[in-house]
């Protein structure tokens, strides 16, 4: 019951969220410069060519029925049509999406089972050979980029020894090196946020009763310890997510990935304020998506924060 | 008669300068509450530390002296050893159970998880015996509790909580360190109650540590008092209270508060404990006794025994006897 | 007969979480208490944790304002001054808390902490550096650590300090709320000589809270018994060791573990019988459940402090009716 409570209570917070930036989105656009009737109509176009367009738009009308129009469209999920492919909006979101979904998941997973154990590790033996490793691991995984990763990637597998493909969409072997591009990447800070909390949580009180119960080692550190050590972890990794799933932009391009990346790229070099809206509302949607099912997730792994 | 416990010459340092213990002489009975008595920095946690095995070898380090339980060296014994009595055999309930218990784990878990370790019952029948111990304890509400996480109940239940996982496997020797020093005055009581009950039910041996001498003298039948990584006293209740021996004793006596003091001042020891990498010469309590002499700056007592009709009264100090002026 | 510290019908509400304020709850700290302190006196305040007595001891010096009743210090409502003036009160009431690792600033040197308080006053630095030396030496500092950090203390040496730095003030009333619970035992009688002492120096009054009864007794002239927010008992220490009334006392004091020759230890009390079924707003005695004494009566009607002789009051219907 509280569980059911928590979890309408911040599914309530992700509705607000949304509508809140959807509003700021609609009129960040509106007040910038900049009139997207006279970049359709290009520079010769004469004035009735360009109210006709703004009446097509829809722009010619009073700011508070833009806005209200919009919202009513967005509950239906109508993102209106993209004005340089004059296709749905929606539509090629839902094309794109696949894609940039099954990267992020890969890269998170890949992510964690890199860095969870890793760090896991590197806290349980402290200044061992494998602690180092893990450090080292960690600091040149944060520094390099991911796109030269990714480049180099492309290079040794799949120019100089073709394991994988180079470029395009169809398989599974097509996202495993853009997926490791970008897990690898992440993994550096996840393993240093696993080996600090393990660390953290060895050094606690309730460590010290488990070992006067006569509890192995072994339940000692991944029974008791590694439960409450995960718990940042998990956040950390879910918010992670949620940005991998804006797009890994230039991990796409690298790649030459047709995702969601590239499309609101593209996007945003067209002025196509259609499709800008619609992908900020949906990124918008699936991060408030994302960050309530880890709070859910949290809440069944601490039991503490499930009463408020 | 094979004694429970018996340490002697316990001595173990920290870090090559900091002398934790410098020769703790402690004998425990089953069926007795052993009252270790001291302050802050006077050795007793360590104490309890090595009993059960948990003393971390580096920094920490034992120099020498032997602890004997039923029978067997602990000293000798080996990690996997040390680690089969225990929960098994020695068991120990901390101070500040909040912090002490796990959080993530429903408490039921962490008491079943003892007893499928330690008596290699099944789940279930580990649950039903958890019922029992809980009972015993006086937590009530069965099954609800079993299933509740450490931060739902309240201070006193998470103490009974703790206790309940410390005597689930029928240990011979309890270690209770400073169990009820963050708890209400009411509180306390019902625990020191419990505690009590517990040794008469169990067979066990109760090692009970505290700085607090009133709740000491209420729940203990031998109490030893430590200063400074020494046993400095150490006898039955009834003698420590009446006709204590050690100048530490006696003034620590006359500097507690109390209702019938009233009007009167309280006679202060000076100065403050040493820490552990600063232990005076000689006999570590001189720079703050009134009757110090020359022989104690230079020289650590013996451990005597001063006690008749059978009854033991150890004491380390060369004036014993020696007369107390403006007392 | 007013008193030099005065309180009255004292009440303060911490708010709860809801948006309406009908939904808003929270819970009553403190609740409509009253009490005097006479000049140069030792007021004790006993109760176990979450009676409230550290909230009281707050409000009392409008650290957090109450949220109903008066405060008067000699002679003055406090309600009623505006900021200014209430700082000038400020100074002559001060307050030592239990942890004098937290009253510390550990970045400041023991001379910058003391010396806050006095460049407030707009005391000139020759002045002040002398006051700080006397305070210390008053206290037991040796003058010469003065530049020393809190981390460089023990924790009766930094509570000497806190002491010293309450005192630069030349306070009139001093709240002590548990400054001894967080020291070892043999350190405590010092301290406690040490506020003996000034207290006869500077003609101080004190308002002394702690859990500890034994320390209160000791140290006290008249004690009150708080219990979920209110006083449940006040007496003279005398009068209240020998004839504890109110259930609540009763039981504290038979809680309380005693060495020879103590006064406190009484017969046991009663087990309590049993938790008794309450609605879930129960007017009438907060103690009710817990009690062995009492009856329907009990829950209709709250208890409020009455004299039963010798300056004892007692919160309690039973009792009450009882003596007379």
């Amino acid at each position: 019951m509280q569980v059911l409570t928590f979890a309408l209570r911040r599914f309530g917070r992700l509705l607000l969220t949304v509508l809140l930036i959807s509003t700021i989105i609609f009129f960040v656009i509106r007040v910038i410069p900049g009139d997207p009737a006279l970049v359709i109509a290009g520079i010769d176009a004469t004035q009735e060519d360009i109210q006709a367009i703004r009446a097509q738009l829809g722009t010619d009308r009073p700011l508070i029925v833009q806005y209200l129009s919009w919202l009513s469209d967005i509950v239906r999920f109508d993102f209106g049509t993209s004005m340089i492919s004059s296709q749905p909006v929606t539509q090629l979101i839902l094309e794109r999406f696949p894609i940039t979904l099954s990267l992020a998941v890969m890269g998170i997973i890949i992510s964690i089972l890199i860095a969870v154990p890793l760090g896991v590790l590197s806290a349980v033996k402290r200044w061992s050979l494998w602690d180092y490793l893990g450090m080292v691991f960690s600091q040149i995984g944060m520094a390099i980029p991911s796109f030269w990763l990714g480049i180099m990637l492309l290079l040794i597998l799949a120019v100089k020894i073709k394991i994988f493909p180079l470029f395009g969409s169809g398989s599974i072997r097509h996202l495993i090196l853009p997926a490791l591009s970008l897990g690898i990447a992440r993994a550096a800070v996840l393993l240093r946020l696993t080996r600090a909390s393990m660390i953290e949580e060895l050094s606690k009180e309730y460590v010290i009763t488990a070992r006067s119960k006569g509890l192995t080692e072994r339940m000692v550190k991944y029974k008791h310890a590694l439960k409450n050590a995960l718990l940042p972890v998990i956040t950390v990794a879910g918010i992670q997510l949620g940005y991998m799933l804006g797009g890994a932009i230039i991990i796409e391009q690298v790649f030459s990935l047709p995702g969601l990346g590239r499309l609101f790229l593209f996007g945003v070099y067209q002025r196509d304020f259609p499709l800008i809206q619609g992908g900020v509302v949906f990124v918008a949607v699936i991060f408030s998506l994302i960050n309530f099912i880890v709070d859910m997730f949290y809440s069944v792994l601490n039991p503490k924060i499930r009463i408020r | 008669m094979e004694h429970l416990l018996k340490i002697e010459g316990l001595d173990v340092s920290f870090n090559e300068q900091a002398r934790a213990l410098r020769g703790i002489d402690l004998i425990m009975d089953t069926g007795q509450i052993h009252g270790l008595v001291g302050e802050s920095g006077s050795g007793k946690t360590v104490t309890s530390t090595c009993i059960i095995g948990l003393l971390p070898v580096p920094p920490g380090r034992i120099n020498g002296g032997s602890m004997i339980f039923k029978g067997r060296e602990l000293l000798n014994l080996s990690e996997a050893q040390r680690r089969s009595l225990r929960g098994r055999e020695i068991a120990m309930v901390f101070q500040e159970p909040a912090r002490y218990l796990n959080p993530a784990l429903r408490v039921g878990e962490q008491i079943t998880e003892m007893l499928i370790l330690h008596q290699d019952l099944e789940k279930q029948q580990a649950i039903a015996k958890a019922l029992e111990i809980i009972d015993l304890v006086g937590l009530k509400g069965g099954t609800k509790t079993l299933r509740r996480y450490p931060h739902e109940l309240s201070g006193g239940m998470k103490q009974r909580a703790m206790i309940a996982m410390a005597i689930s496997c029928n240990p011979s020797l309890l270690i209770a360190d400073e169990p009820t020093t963050a708890l209400d005055v009411t509180l306390q009581q019902q625990i020191l109650k419990l505690i009590q009950d517990l040794k008469q039910r169990f067979d066990m041996g109760i090692l009970f540590i505290s700085h607090d001498l009133a709740v000491v003298h209420e729940i203990a039948d031998r109490i030893s008092v430590i200063y400074a990584g020494r046993i400095v006293e150490s006898t039955t209740k009834k003698r420590l209270f009446e006709e204590p021996l050690h100048p530490y004793t006696r003034l620590l006596l006359l500097s507690i508060p109390d209702a019938g003091k009233r009007g009167t001042r309280l006679k202060a020891i000076p100065g403050t404990v040493p820490d552990a990498e600063h232990i005076p010469s000689g006999c570590a309590f001189h720079p703050r006794c009134p009757l110090a002499e020359e022989i104690c700056r230079h020289q650590d007592p013996e451990t005597a025994d001063y006690g008749s009709n059978g009854e033991g009264h150890t004491a380390a100090c060369h004036m014993i006897g020696k007369k107390w002026i403006d007392l | 007969m007013d008193r030099f510290v005065e309180l009255k019908a004292l009440s303060k509400r911490f708010h709860g979480s809801g948006l309406l304020p009908q939904n808003r709850g929270g819970t009553l700290a403190v609740d409509r208490v009253s009490f005097g302190i006479e000049k140069d006196s030792v007021f004790g305040l006993v109760g176990e944790s979450g009676c409230g007595k550290t909230t009281l001891a707050r409000a009392l010096l409008y650290l957090d304002a109450p949220s109903s009743g008066e405060i008067w210090f000699d002679g003055t409502l406090l309600g009623d001054l505006r900021t200014r003036e209430l700082r000038r009160f400020r100074r002559r009431m001060q307050i030592v808390f239990q942890d004098p690792n937290s009253a510390l600033n550990p970045k400041m040197n023991i001379l910058h902490s003391l010396e806050e308080g006095l460049m407030n006053l707009g005391t000139a630095k020759d002045p002040r550096r002398r006051r700080i030396v006397e305070l210390l030496e008053l206290v037991g500092i040796s003058p010469s650590h003065v530049q020393r950090y809190p981390h460089e203390f023990s924790g009766g040496q930094k509570q000497r300090i806190v002491v010293a730095r309450a005192l630069s003030m030349d306070p009139e009333f001093l709240v002590l709320d548990e400054p001894v619970s967080n020291l070892d035992v043999s350190i405590q009688a010092q301290i406690i000589n040490l506020l003996l002492d000034l207290k006869n120096e500077f003609s101080l009054t004190y308002l002394f809270i702690s859990h500890d009864l034994h320390l209160v007794a000791y140290l006290s002239d008249r004690i009150a018994v708080m219990y979920q927010g209110r006083v449940v008992e006040l007496a003279p220490t005398d009068e209240l060791i020998h004839r504890p009334l109110h259930p609540y006392t009763v039981k504290l004091f038979s809680s309380v573990p005693g060495i020879r020759g103590s006064i406190l230890k009484q017969k046991q009390a009663a087990a309590p019988a049993g938790q008794k079924q309450a609605a879930a707003t129960t007017p009438g005695c907060s103690y009710y459940q817990q009690c062995s004494h009492g009856d329907i009566a009990c829950l209709q009607q709250e208890p409020q402090l009455t004299d039963v002789g010798n300056e004892h009051l007692v919160a309690c219907l039973k009792i009450s009716r009882v003596c007379p």
